[in-house]
């Protein structure tokens, strides 16, 4: 949807307000995969287990650009675009595998090592002494664009900018204190699925920062006292406004949570009771009492922990109004029967059928179709204030201006 | 054989309409209980990956599915169309019944856009109770690991 230049614009310094146009413009949408997906920021890529030996490969994206991330034969991961240097072509076809020691696009059979350079030129001295490239023609001048990695706790970052700062002080001591705290022993895949949303990728990340929506959108949670605005808990926004880590702590107490009840708010059904609790049978594996903790990492990177289920999701920009959420459900290597069952029973809760989640799938696209006509018009965003730090209370869209705190940074606006 | 395949077909039959024509306080007794219900991908049921977008293995998981789709969940009104194909059926272990059928679902929204929803097979093992045939195990494997918005209605 075009909107034209003049409206692009913010009415003020207000971190409380947001234009609409940020949701529907091209222009704004291209920019935002130079200066922030391709910028100095970190995108999550893989985990460190899909690439375990040298010349495991996977395939992903960084906004959309399509990269190859690889265990070299040295043990480290690289990450460069996925693209020949030649005419274009992708480079690596499948979701990923073992390449062996090079990668040979399919279209002339230039061939790359695993650190993505050019090594190799298919007929490069041409045939019979004719054709071929130039002699002057430098392989090493040419290959796709290469990233910098870094891991954390199983995971892969990486990241286009040479001036992104280090993974760990992009994160700060305090998120990487969350991350860490999830993702403490080696991990193990329990299911991948990609959910296709009709909406723009800021409206899904909001959405995972905002703790106010959670118990209000997702009544299943208030129901059976998952969560509850009026529990313990809060929010952690890092110093520059792009990360965040939500908590709850404790289980509500029925007599007095009234403030459901008494604004007559949609989620509270008292009388809704499970035919199977073993859903809920939940054990507090960390030990402190946290829980639900969801993380997100500025851009597009959520750790997940509701209960007993763990996964970590990634925003895959498609365009100005639409984009995939890829989820990766996990548990630990070295879990239990009993706890592998328990997480199992417990990805009930999220993921495109989730009963705490399936709404997020919708409600994106319900705001992107309910702005269509109003992209000078702003939304509100003042639940705890105008700032953008961390608050001891969930009923705050703090986490959601330090997001915009962010992004006007990167972008300049 | 031919009795079976009947039986099977019957089966998916009455199970795909009582989905598709909104009687789904229904669809929890088309099992046993215990029971394992699971919707999943061809590439997770491939690699053994063995979460479910929906995993349920009792009839009482089955049940408050439904009561959460009518009670709790927010998802806009929406119906399925299934077609369900001819099972490939052979004689399990103990008396069970094992078959593998293909299905195809299209997903019609409230404002009339009818979609391609999901494609795949169910991997079955049904036993008789009592002269009713009812699924002990139903893994959906769709085609496709990829969902459209959000899945609400069970496949």
């Amino acid at each position: 949807m075009a909107v034209e230049d003049s409206r692009r614009e913010w009415p003020g310094a207000s971190l409380a307000r947001v234009p609409y146009w940020v949701y529907q413009d091209e222009a704004n949408y291209r920019a935002e995969l130079r200066q922030i997906f391709e910028g100095p920021t970190w995108s999550y890529v893989c985990l460190e287990s899909d690439v375990a030996k040298p010349g495991d490969y996977r395939t992903t994206f960084v906004g959309e650009m399509p990269i190859v991330v690889v265990r070299g034969p040295d043990g480290a991961i690289h990450a460069f675009e996925n693209r020949c240097a030649h005419r274009g072509a992708l480079i690596a076809l499948d979701d990923g595998g073992n390449t062996g020691h090079h990668f040979q696009c399919v279209y002339h059979a230039w061939t790359y090592d695993l650190e993505g350079q050019l090594v190799g030129i298919a007929f490069e001295k041409g045939s019979n002494g004719r054709g071929g490239m130039p002699p002057s023609f430098c392989k090493a001048e040419h290959g796709p664009r290469r990233l910098r990695t870094a891991t954390l706790h199983g995971l892969v970052f990486a990241s286009l900018s040479p001036e992104a700062p280090p993974l760990e002080a992009y994160l700060g001591d305090e998120v990487l204190g969350r991350v860490g705290r999830v993702l403490r022993r080696p991990l193990r895949v329990m299911g991948r699925f990609v959910q296709a949303l009709p909406n723009n990728w800021k409206l899904y990340v909001e959405n995972v920062k905002d703790t106010y929506h959670a118990s209000l959108l997702h009544a299943f949670f208030g129901t059976f006292r998952i969560t509850r605005l009026t529990q313990g808990g809060g929010v952690l926004v890092s110093a520059d406004g792009g990360h965040h880590a939500s908590t709850t702590i404790a289980r509500a107490d029925d007599a007095v949570n009234t403030a459901y009840r008494e604004q007559g708010i949609r989620s509270e059904k008292s009388e809704y009771r499970l035919a199977d609790p073993s859903l809920l049978d939940a054990v507090d594996e960390f030990g402190d009492g946290i829980q639900l903790q969801i993380l997100t990492v500025f851009p597009g990177f959520v750790l997940q922990q509701i209960s007993n289920s763990l996964a970590v999701r990634q925003v895959l920009p498609k365009g100005p109004s639409a984009m995939e959420l890829h989820w990766t459900y996990l548990g630990f290597a070295d879990d239990p029967d009993e706890m592998r069952r328990r997480r199992l029973k417990q990805s009930n809760l999220v993921g495109p059928a989730g009963y705490v989640s399936m709404e997020d799938g919708c409600v994106g696209g319900f705001v992107q179709r309910g702005v269509a006509a109003a992209g000078a018009a702003l939304s509100v965003v003042n639940m705890g204030g105008e700032g953008a730090e961390s608050q001891d209370t969930r009923a705050t869209e703090a986490s959601v201006r330090g997001f915009w705190k962010a992004y006007r940074r990167y972008m300049g606006q | 054989m031919t009795g079976l395949i009947e039986r099977v077909s019957r089966l998916n039959a009455d199970y795909a309409r009582a989905i598709d024509d909104d009687r789904l306080e229904r669809w929890p007794e088309f099992f046993t209980d215990p029971c394992l219900y699971k919707i999943t991908s061809a590439d997770n049921y491939r690699r053994g990956f063995e979460a479910g977008l929906v995993y349920a293995d009792s009839r009482g998981m089955l049940q408050d599915r439904v009561a959460a789709l009518r009670e709790a969940n927010i998802y806009e009104r929406q119906a399925y169309r299934h077609l369900v194909g001819l099972p490939a059926v052979s004689g399990g272990d103990g008396g069970a019944v094992r078959a593998e059928t293909p299905f195809l679902v299209v997903r019609v929204m409230r404002d009339g856009t009818m979609d391609l929803f999901a494609t795949g097979r169910y991997v079955d093992i049904m036993v008789d109770e009592g002269g009713t045939l009812r699924f002990r195990e139903r893994l959906v494997v769709c085609d496709s690991s990829r969902v459209d918005t959000l899945l609400a209605i069970p496949l």
